[in-house]
């Protein structure tokens, strides 16, 4: 048997035989780890789950037209979507705005696409249906409360084709749409009703966008956007990007804080453990002592436990942090977490860092022992 | 060979004194020869410094004043790792509790003197565990001996590095009858083999094995005696 095998023998033997108080040890540091995993798990994922979360509040982004042009074309609205991450790509709404009457009356008709409005503006509250026929219309809470039409009621408007002659239009209201802003006082067709009824298509006055993205990568994307279509200017909607990352940033320094709080706490526990172990065994380490093991010895034998600990502590904090993550993602956010295997590195050597950290002091005092006490038989 | 050539130990008017006024005088100006291959017993009662004295003889306490040459060399001086060293390589350390390593089998508690020492030979110790007739008990954890046996373990562990002195606090202490008269034996064959033993004890029987005994009072050696 070598002196490598010789202390490997030792090491597992004093790990394996003395079960509960290594066992209260490697707890220590699993708690630890796991916490550790999964908070950093969560905050890595929090601008995933949060952005999403944020979607629900509306639009991120804006087209409208560049220079002088009043109007959007459609297809550079298409080429700028393509440029956009797709798996980011919540939701491209464009709506394009007329003026109609309905018995004298003045009112904003907004053409869009609503299987995308339903993405960018989740927060709609739609009393009825969606249009979904041609004829249908979706009215504002203002315009219903002062028109009194409901759902399944007709409404008749009237406007002016690209050609300025007179269109007239017999429509039923679908449902009456709440969002608490201008939406409210206005009327909602399907972009093809509109294009069909004006006569011109293709076009749109504004687009809003859902993009799953942080300030930075919209500014990013906005520039690229910029520079590859110039047709369009993309616009961030500053006042939800910017909370977004005002609330992420906050959310994200209350994590770190949490974990560090949490490391420190496990370095105090693991510290006490060791610190019990070596009290435990002044008796082992005077009688090493006595026959002949120098400081560097014991120090190696300690730190040895403490590593294995370390690094058992922390596999078993990887699967259980990831558990851990993902029970908070499903109950928190409602959706699944998504793993960073880079993580796990990083959680068994901040394991191994913790834990010789907190072995420094023990083992300083278990090279302090002296050999004569195990003559003294206290 | 002259007799200063062949003293193994020598303690030159060692004295040990503790506390800041210099209050307890644990030994007083101690005067000893101990030759190759002699069995010497150290007795007295409770608190007289027998212990202080297996301290300074076994490398694991400095005197006060005074010089302890052990194998030739002054020990009075050297640094806690140079004494360690002496530890390991000159010493061999019998306990009355045995102090075997809990979670070590015995054949595991007679190799880590080995690993500490220099080379791991696993013949070897279970040759040492042999020679005190626990060769069918070398897998058992020290949990599984009884205390005779945990003491022999012990004297093969003490054994394993070839010390030139063997320093044995009790031995017989913690042990009944029947197992006292083993470790005895034990002691007696290695000294026959030309094993330097020096034993501390409290009980006239022990001690009347030795060839030298003296004996131990607040400090001071008040008789010593030459049994053969």
């Amino acid at each position: 048997m070598t002196k490598r095998q010789m202390y490997m023998k030792m090491l597992l033997s004093s790990l394996l035989r003395r079960r509960s108080r290594m066992t209260v040890a490697l707890l220590a540091i699993a708690i630890g780890a796991t916490v550790l995993l999964g908070m950093m798990t969560i905050t890595y994922d929090i601008p995933r789950q949060m952005g999403r979360e944020f979607r629900s509040y509306g639009a991120n982004m804006v087209f409208v037209a560049s220079g002088k042009d009043a109007m959007l074309k459609l297809t550079d609205v298409e080429k700028a979507a393509a440029l956009l991450p797709q798996e980011s790509l919540l939701g491209v709404a464009p709506y394009r705005y007329e003026a109609v009457r309905s018995n004298m009356q003045p009112y904003t008709v907004a053409g869009t696409l609503f299987d995308q409005v339903k993405k960018t503006s989740p927060y709609w509250n739609v009393e009825g249906g969606w249009p979904s026929e041609e004829n249908e219309l979706l009215i504002g809470s203002d315009v219903a409360e002062f028109t009194r039409l409901a759902p399944g009621n007709t409404m008749t408007i009237t406007g002016r084709d690209a050609r300025q002659r007179r269109f007239n239009r017999e429509m039923t209201i679908s449902g009456v749409v709440r969002t608490g802003s201008v939406e409210d006082g206005f009327l909602f067709m399907r972009l093809d009703t509109m294009e069909r009824l004006t006569g011109r298509s293709g076009e749109a006055e504004v687009v809003e966008v859902s993009i799953a993205a942080n300030e930075a990568e919209l500014s990013a994307l906005a520039a690229r956007i910029r520079e590859r279509v110039p047709g369009i200017t993309p616009r961030l909607v500053k006042r939800v990007t910017q909370s977004e990352t005002s609330v992420l940033s906050k959310l994200q320094a209350l994590v770190t804080l949490v974990t560090l709080v949490v490391l420190v706490l496990t370095m105090i526990c693991v510290a006490t453990t060791m610190m019990t172990v070596v009290m435990e065994r002044r008796k082992e380490i005077g009688l090493k002592k006595a026959i002949g093991a120098e400081n560097r010895s014991i120090v190696a034998e300690f730190l040895g436990e403490g590593l294995c600990l370390a690094i058992l502590g922390g596999l078993l904090g990887v699967v259980f942090g990831w558990g851990f993550a993902q029970t908070i993602s499903m109950n928190v956010f409602g959706r699944s977490i998504t793993f960073n295997f880079a993580l796990v590195p990083v959680t068994i050597l901040t394991s191994v860092v913790v834990t010789a950290a907190a072995c420094l002091i023990p083992v300083r005092r278990a090279t302090d022992v002296e050999p004569a006490l195990v003559l003294r038989g206290e | 060979m002259n007799e200063l050539e062949n003293n193994i130990l020598e303690l030159k008017d060692v004295s040990m004194i503790y506390g800041a006024g210099g209050q307890v005088k644990a030994l007083q100006n101690i005067n000893l020869t101990v030759v190759q291959g002699e069995w010497l017993a150290i007795m007295g009662p409770s608190g007289s410094g027998k212990t202080t004295m297996m301290n300074i003889i076994g490398c694991m306490d400095r005197p006060t004043s005074g010089a302890v040459i052990l194998d030739g060399q002054d020990i009075t001086k050297l640094s806690p790792r140079a004494l360690t060293a002496i530890r390991r390589d000159k010493i061999g350390l019998i306990f009355q509790q045995f102090h075997l390593i809990p979670y070590l089998t015995a054949l595991e508690n007679v190799m880590v003197a080995q690993y500490y020492h220099s080379m791991i030979d696993e013949a070897e110790a279970l040759q040492a565990l042999t020679r005190v007739g626990l060769q069918d008990r070398a897998k058992h954890l020290p949990r599984q001996l009884s205390g005779g046996e945990q003491q022999r373990v012990c004297i093969a562990r003490a054994l394993i590095n070839y010390p030139k002195l063997i320093l044995a606090d009790e031995p017989t202490g913690n042990l009944d009858e029947a197992n006292e008269k083993i470790v005895l034996d034990l002691l007696r064959r290695l000294h026959a083999e030309g094993s330097t033993i020096i034993v501390v004890t409290h009980a006239p029987e022990v001690g009347e094995h030795a060839e030298k005994t003296i004996f131990l009072e607040h400090g001071r050696v008040v008789k010593t005696t030459r049994n053969r």
